[in-house]
């Protein structure tokens, strides 16, 4: 007993340790981030550090109004996603492992089931990127260079 | 004596005030009714369906052709069905043919969920996901769909199918997938957009013009005024399901 407490105030301290001296970039550089492909827009439709922790919440919320009460707004649709960020190669956001969905999804260890049901590729639908999306000069550093954080 | 000195001024701006918000309000009307004309029954995007619209159909099987299947094939075109008619495969649109056997009558014609006021399938539902949407149109929410099928055992239209495998390449309008029940949604996916569900379309185009869509609420509708001109009946109107689908000539 004596030896794990002796083990764990070491783990602990070798934790703190490593938080405090390592800089945020050098860890992320340790790190291999999902590589992201370019994609067709220059600016997704929200802050990207929002919609990359809040898009989960946006999509469930859009698609409650959109199933119930026929509120077809674009900005936060899933075919808007998809006609953005479909692959270069496969056309789609979830068929290889690369893909921009999956990519990110097996990295953090999250199971994607949208896309037993919705489709992967964008297709015949009238869906256009938003204004912003299309003319803004913005570019972020995770769409721009891929693999870099 | 000096409020009455006063006052005509305040009102005086009281009056310029209106005067510019009224002005204003013009303004602001203007870009809001080009709004209202371009997307479905005035209603923008961003604004849920109403109750104050019904979407109905009257169906005219005397119109009905006998050998033509166009109605099913858009529909199957649209929605991204495989057009099979096995016991396992989704059909949301069938052409039925009927015989009255005492007289020998005999008609044809497309049978599909019929848009009940009072759904059967939405009383059974134990998680909420079938569902009327405002405007009458009824569907089911594959979000929360756990698959028991009692929405289908309760239709007696036997309008509602249920995926039993996985499915591939769905249209991006309309997501489909196993273990879900689904039914004729009257393309609620062009509906939104002010365009005619494929089936009512595909019939004009075939120059039948046996399926006629719009609001039964709206009495300048073409529906409202055919549904107000010609008896049209309800199949199993005895259940009083007051469904939205209606037929001619049966």
């Amino acid at each position: 007993m004596a030896r794990f407490a002796r083990w764990l105030k070491l783990a602990v301290l070798l934790g703190v340790a490593a938080v405090s001296a390592a800089p945020l970039q050098q860890a992320s550089a340790e790190v291999n981030l999902p590589g992201l492909e370019n994609h067709k827009g220059t600016k997704c439709v929200d802050d990207e550090d929002y919609i990359r922790r809040h898009h989960p919440d946006l999509l469930r919320h859009h698609r409650t109004e959109v199933v119930h009460q026929g509120i077809r707004t674009q900005k936060y649709s899933l075919e808007g996603c998809v006609e953005c960020h479909a692959s270069k190669k496969t056309g789609s956001v979830a068929s290889a492992k690369d893909d921009f969905c999956v990519a990110c999804h097996n990295y953090v260890g999250v199971q994607l089931t949208c896309w037993d049901c919705h489709a992967s590729k964008p297709g015949k639908s009238d869906v256009v990127p938003s204004e912003a999306a299309r003319t803004s000069p913005m570019m972020t550093s995770v769409q721009s260079e891929g693999h870099s954080q | 004596m000096s409020e009455h000195q006063i006052n005509p001024s305040a009102d005086q701006d009281r009056r310029d005030f209106l005067k510019t918000s009224a002005g204003l309000a013009g303004l602001a009307l203007a870009p809001g009714v080009l709004l209202y004309g371009a997307t479905a029954y005035g209603r923008p995007a961003d604004e849920p369906a109403s109750s104050k619209v019904r979407w109905g159909m009257l169906i005219d099987t005397t119109k009905c052709s006998s050998g033509c299947n166009d109605c099913v094939t858009a529909c199957n075109t649209e929605n991204g069905l495989s057009g099979k008619t096995g016991p396992q495969d989704s059909q949301w649109i069938r052409k039925v043919h009927i015989k009255n056997l005492q007289n020998g009558v005999e008609h044809d014609l497309p049978m599909m969920c019929q848009h009940c006021e009072n759904p059967p399938c939405v009383d059974v539902c134990p998680t909420g996901a079938s569902f009327k949407r405002a405007d009458g149109i009824v569907l089911v929410d594959r979000h929360i769909c756990i698959g028991c099928r009692y929405c289908m055992m309760a239709c007696p239209y036997k309008a509602r199918s249920f995926v039993h495998e996985p499915l591939h390449d769905q249209v991006p309008d309309v997501p489909r997938g196993k273990g879900c029940v689904e039914a004729c949604t009257f393309c609620v996916q062009r509906v939104d957009k002010d365009e005619q569900p494929a089936c009512v379309e595909a019939c004009d185009k075939a120059q039948h013009g046996a399926m006629l869509f719009g609001d039964l609420n709206d009495p300048s509708s073409a529906i409202a005024k055919a549904v107000k001109t010609y008896t049209s009946t309800e199949v199993r109107a005895d259940l009083g399901l007051n469904t939205g689908v209606r037929y001619q000539g049966i």
